[in-house]
């Protein structure tokens, strides 16, 4: 079980207020993410779940037990943090023994717990070296091991792939998405990156100033944002968005339509531009067409045979346009 | 690119560093080497020092004089003494300004830093005052104490930036595996910071041994370290060349020891953790 409730959970640093009171319920299993862009308050939330950070004023409660004055020791959370946290001067195994150590449970019963973990992530040959002979990709896995060997209630990741390559991050990933499957213990994940979120998470919590925009499923965000905020955070290339009496035609302060959702014709369409930056995938083409409302970004799927300097004509596919009032907040 | 080294630009900085270091040495090669000559052969000139007979009189003179084991044992007492009781003192200090530091604990490091600008000799009329009616005046209690306080802002100081570079983020760490404040201080930190505070102690006792100011101010006899031990021979009147290079070589023969074994830990303490 791993069920975690904030209710009306604030937090404030000497007179600056990070957190407005904020309610939020993540329900056992799931696999929650908290995305927003830096300094957005969603590393001191997940903080705060931990213990790490003391909650001003609200309260936090695991199981409906409140945890608000228990020390991070005693509320059966593990963490793994973005520089890994690793203690230097011990070895693998005793790096991922400690928190069983801590927890007085029988030398027999911590070396199987070290074997399966070390067999599910790859670290078996590695068991005796200290951290600082491992690589990045080596040092997250070690720090996976510490955090799953406790068995505990719920995960916490705090941008754990930040410090890898790219090619690296995308595995980690996976393995973390696998494990979840495979434990179905709560997870809860900070990221700034929106591609990670929409790839892993059940449930997204986009944050912005410390607010919750929006919270609600990859596909849910993706296809109706309650404002301009999460329209333009959620998604790859980002939506674009007009105003003026283009929205006007609408109804509405500003519209947004998504990259993947124009149709570009050479010959004929609603709004006429001039193609700049053409940036070629192989599976897909994302073209920078500049018109009378500004840069518009374009996906068009395989190859294009536009060039820079060329006039081209776009069509948005009206099903998928978002009206937005003055306020940002999303028209039905 | 890196710059070209010719074998000729190598060997011409090869020889200048080494008459640099040399020049740097020669004061205390030239005090070995007196104090193994006569006092009459010690006074004349350079290479007459070098070519006339060598002897071992000056020690046996300066063994006879004075108890040098006594003098030995004050320095060791003291020394490590204050040592201790300055790191008993600052390593929780050092502890709580680098993990939990509060708005004014620059300043605080900074006023324990600018007692050391302050000339010892402004307060050594108190101080002598003070020991006078303590009853101090010659104890190594008195000693320790002067000198605990006198090193304590370097102590705490070098502590801190040892502390301050262990990423609070392991620390963490523990406390999210379950660990209380004594398992995290016994398991995590004290690991973590022991280099650190082996080249405090280190770099401390060495300062302690050759402090001169407080141990010849506030000791006659009994209490007198190595240092004043030294100062007995320096007389305006007599030959004492010879035995006064014997006495210095015997009072800084043990420090060269222990400094020449601990050189590793002495140069990371001297660095003050600004390399890692």
């Amino acid at each position: 079980m791993g069920k975690i409730q904030l209710k009306s959970v604030r937090k404030a640093f000497g007179d600056v207020e990070v957190i407005p009171p904020l309610d939020l319920t993540i329900n056992d299993g799931e696999f929650v993410v908290f995305v927003g862009p830096s300094g957005c308050g969603k590393s001191t939330l997940l903080r705060l779940i931990a213990g790490l950070e003391d909650v001003t004023s609200g309260e936090i409660s695991i199981n409906d037990t409140p945890v608000t004055a228990l020390p991070p020791a005693k509320r059966g959370l593990a963490m793994v943090f973005q520089s890994y946290a690793l203690y230097p001067h011990m070895s693998v195994k005793k790096n991922i023994a400690f928190p069983m150590k801590m927890a007085g449970l029988p030398v027999e019963e911590q070396e199987k717990r070290i074997e399966a973990a070390a067999k599910a992530l790859n670290l078996t040959d590695y068991l005796d070296r200290k951290p600082g002979q491992l690589s990045g990709g080596q040092r997250q896995r070690v720090a996976i091991g510490r955090a799953i060997v406790r068995e505990p209630t719920a995960f916490l990741f705090d941008e754990p792939l930040s410090n890898l390559d790219a090619a690296l991050r995308v595995n980690m990933r996976l393995e973390i998405s696998e494990l979840h499957q495979k434990l179905a213990t709560t997870m809860i994940y900070v990221t700034h990156d929106q591609v990670e979120a929409m790839t892993m998470a059940d449930k997204i919590v986009v944050l912005h100033a410390g607010r919750i925009e929006q919270v609600g499923s990859p596909l849910e965000l993706y296809r109706k944002p309650q404002n301009r905020f999460v329209a333009g955070f959620i998604g790859s290339p980002k939506m674009n968005f007009i105003e003026g009496a283009e929205a006007a035609k609408h109804g509405a302060h500003a519209i947004g339509i998504r990259p993947e959702h124009i149709a570009i014709s050479a010959t004929e369409g609603a709004w006429k531009g001039t193609v700049g930056v053409s940036e070629h995938l192989g599976s897909d083409t994302f073209l920078h067409v500049a018109t009378e409302f500004g840069t518009i970004n374009v996906r068009a799927g395989g190859e294009v045979n536009l060039h820079h300097g060329d006039t081209v004509y776009l069509t948005p596919d009206l099903e998928q346009l978002h009206r937005f009032d003055a306020e940002g907040r999303a028209l039905a | 690119m890196s710059r070209a080294v010719t074998p000729r630009r190598k060997a011409i900085t090869t020889v200048l560093a080494w008459i640099v270091g040399f020049l740097i040495f020669f004061p205390i090669l030239w005090t070995i080497v007196l104090s193994f000559k006569s006092e009459g052969d010690a006074i004349s000139a350079p290479l007459n020092v070098l070519t006339s007979t060598w002897t071992m009189e000056s020690y046996e003179a300066v063994q006879e004089r004075s108890n040098y084991f006594l003098h030995f044992w004050n320095s060791v007492v003291i020394s490590f003494g204050s040592t201790i009781a300055a790191l008993v003192i600052a390593i929780p200090a050092a502890w709580a300004m680098a993990f939990v530091p509060g708005k004014r604990t620059k300043d605080v490091l900074m006023w324990m830093l600018s007692t050391k600008m302050m000339p010892a000799v402004g307060v050594l009329v108190p101080i002598y005052l003070l020991f006078r009616d303590m009853g101090l005046l010659d104890t190594r209690t008195g000693l320790v104490i002067v000198l605990t306080l006198m090193n304590l802002p370097i102590v705490v100081w070098m502590l801190y930036t040892y502390f301050k570079e262990i990423p609070s983020e392991i620390l963490e760490a523990a406390r999210m595996d379950g660990a209380t404040l004594r398992s995290e201080i016994l398991y995590v930190l004290t690991p973590m910071a022991v280099p650190g505070i082996a080249s405090t102690l280190l770099l401390n006792v060495i300062l302690a041994w050759n402090e001169a100011f407080w141990t010849l101010n506030l000791t006659a006899a009994k209490a007198a370290p190595l240092t004043a031990f030294i100062a007995s021979y320096s007389s305006p009147e007599g030959l004492f060349y010879a035995k006064l290079s014997a006495a210095s070589t015997l009072a800084i023969a043990p420090i060269l020891i222990l400094g020449w074994f601990s050189q590793k830990q002495l140069v990371r303490g001297l660095t003050f953790g600004a390399v890692k």
